[in-house]
């Protein structure tokens, strides 16, 4: 139980060691600042968790940031009424986002493929709206539900303690603020890591797997499916959820936009762009599409205008032209050209390419050492 | 007498829109023997080994296995009490290596129809592996145990889904033309691991159009033909029976 292999340690090790020193390393970059590092480690996480059910069993929700809302929303709600405490709230997230798993996926994992994609759509789309009218009482509408100075917060009134100024999610006295809540968030995406680690290296995980593969053999070998991927869909949920409940830690704020279908859309995004199936695959897609949203969606015209300064007039307006539409709000157009540009060309994500060339170098070191040694020879 | 019956195929009907597959379909199957069912093309051979494990519901009819109805159960459950099946057109995971494809249903007995253990290594599953290592051996399969199963050839493929079935060792195995599509020399070894398996007692129910095949495993033989059985008994009552001779027999010199 809860053992690795000598490679899966290493693997721990390094992942581990590259999220912590992650504001070293991404300075260079422009992404060593802590609300862009939160972004990353937070779906980050959101894309482990998405990864176990799409890269595992091959089921394709399109509402997984329906699971995200609930995660926030219990947060603050756990902010409100039990403790500005970011324990209670991080786990009250999770199992409410599970529970709410446990009903979406009895009821879409009846069907498969596209029906399945398309139920799972519909209940986060109901949700979406339901948060904006029938439950607006519970996420204040679109005001979205934030904590206030005077909630009751029964658990830190009760052992005394006082805030002072704007209420923050803290840990034990420490303010969930710039890197603290980075840090925070950075250890819950390593625990997260590792208990993904260990579903794909389980018997549970090969099972998923072989979902996959061929779900109708596997009933004829005997193995009930249905209890396998409705497990399947709660881990991520719980997942999700977590992730929603760092995002309401980072800043205690949770509004209905963050259940709506291009939520979800974008951590299938995530997902594919990485490597669907792969441990890190998810965590790359992640960050680099948070990486690209930030850069490209700062741009505005005059910035570029004087990025091209350096050209005569009439090239930098016809450049300025072209590319202005890909950035700046529209930059989700470079978001789709990209993953137009991996889906045609990398089926498999950044994984893959980084493997395929693993594997030229490989070859090609191979062959100039029989060429050596065949030169030797002569 | 009775309780020798491992499975009881009574009074089996199953029509598909106009075609009339199976029709009043009485087997009985003994403990221990191998049964042969053979019969030309569209007999109902498959649609009648399709019904034994769930995946068609006869029309009429029931299915017992130990003194246990079966019909009316889910695939998982028929598999889960001890019947298994070979498949015609090999149904194998093609994503994952050969040995996983054997691991497969070797935890599928082990676990049951569904085990939660996530935290878990698949690595430490040594029981498992040895298991599925034997199976692999049998069939000739344990140099290939870290292909990939999708790029084997279809002779292995075949092979590999006895592996998959032997490793489960079931009570009742169900073979569909398990060297349909293999060339000679697989075709013998296949036999040769058949008849070995043969030895240590267990049931077998085999469709095969290959009578070599037949001749040198089964114990009895039914013939089917359009639906009905015509006739059953020992190789040699078969070979000699004028009706099977017309029905099946005869009609392969033919072709």
């Amino acid at each position: 139980m809860f053992s690795l292999s000598r490679n899966d340690k290493l693997l721990m090790l390094g992942f581990t060691a590259v999220v912590l020193l992650a504001p070293l390393w991404l300075q260079p970059f422009g992404a060593g600042y802590p609300d862009l590092l939160q972004k990353f480690a937070i779906f980050g996480l959101f894309a482990v968790g998405y990864n176990i059910l799409f890269g595992l069993t091959g089921y394709l929700s399109f509402g997984h940031a329906a699971f995200l809302g609930v995660g926030s929303y219990t947060a603050v709600w756990s902010f409100k009424l039990l403790s500005l405490n970011v324990i209670p709230a991080v786990i009250l997230a999770t199992l409410l986002a599970g529970l709410f798993a446990v009903v979406i996926g009895f009821l879409s994992l009846r069907r498969s493929g596209i029906y399945f994609a398309i139920l799972t759509l519909a209940f986060a789309q109901m949700s979406y709206k339901l948060a904006y009218s029938v439950l607006t009482p519970i996420t204040n509408g679109e005001t979205g539900l934030r904590v206030l100075r005077d909630d009751p917060r029964i658990i830190d009134n009760m052992l005394g303690a006082t805030h002072e100024g704007s209420p923050i999610g803290t840990l034990f006295g420490i303010g969930m603020q710039g890197y603290a809540a980075f840090y925070f968030s950075a250890i819950i995406l390593i625990l997260g890591f590792y208990i993904s680690v260990l579903i794909f290296r389980s018997p549970f995980g090969l099972k998923l797997r072989a979902i996959k593969s061929n779900q109708n053999r596997m009933q004829y070998t005997g193995y009930n499916t249905r209890p396998y991927l409705l497990w399947a869909f709660v881990i991520s949920g719980m997942y999700a959820g977590m992730a929603g409940s760092l995002l309401a830690v980072t800043d205690p704020l949770a509004g209905a936009e963050r259940m709506q279908w291009t939520a979800s859309g974008e951590v299938v995004l995530m997902t594919i762009l990485g490597g669907t199936g792969t441990l890190l695959g998810p965590i790359i897609g992640a960050a680099l599409i948070k990486y690209s949203e930030n850069i490209f969606s700062a741009f505005n015209e005059s910035a570029l205008h004087e990025a091209f300064s350096f050209l005569p007039g009439f090239i930098e307006n016809f450049l300025v032209t072209i590319i202005h539409p890909f950035v700046g709000e529209g930059w989700h157009l470079t978001l789709g050209a990209l993953f137009m540009i991996i889906v045609i060309f990398l089926p498999g994500g950044l994984m893959d390419g980084m493997s395929r060339i693993a594997r030229r170098w490989q070859a090609r070191k191979q062959r100039s050492e029989e060429a050596d040694s065949s030169q030797g020879e002569g | 007498m009775t309780t020798d019956i491992v499975l009881n195929i009574a009074y089996v009907d199953k029509s598909f829109s106009g075609l009339h597959a199976l029709k009043d379909v009485n087997l009985q199957v003994e403990k221990g023997k191998t049964h042969a069912i053979i019969g030309p093309n569209g007999a109902g051979k498959s649609t009648l080994l399709n019904v034994c494990i769930g995946r068609l519901a006869p029309d009429r009819g029931t299915v017992t296995f130990n003194g246990e109805v079966i019909t009316g159960k889910s695939a998982h459950e028929i598999n889960q009490a001890g019947v298994v099946r070979v498949f015609q057109t090999p149904e194998i995971f093609h994503d994952l290596t050969v040995l996983e494809n054997v691991m497969i249903p070797a935890l599928a007995t082990r676990d049951g129809s569904f085990k939660l253990n996530p935290f878990v290594r698949m690595d430490a599953e040594t029981d498992i592996l040895r298991e599925a290592e034997q199976a692999l051996e049998e069939m000739n399969l344990l140099e290939k145990k870290h292909m990939h199963a999708a790029t084997m050839s279809r002779g292995d493929k075949r092979r590999l889904e006895l592996a998959m079935g032997l490793v489960q060792h079931p009570q009742l195995f169900l073979l569909d033309e398990p060297t349909a599509g293999m060339s000679r020399a697989d075709t013998n070894a296949t036999i040769a691991s058949l008849q070995h398996i043969k030895e240590r007692g267990m049931t077998k129910v085999i469709i095969e159009h290959d009578m070599q095949v037949v001749f040198s495993l089964a114990d009895k033989i039914s013939v089917l033909a359009q639906g009905q059985i015509i006739a059953e008994g020992t190789p040699d009552e078969i070979r000699g029976d004028p009706r099977v001779q017309e029905a099946y027999l005869g009609g392969t010199h033919h072709e």
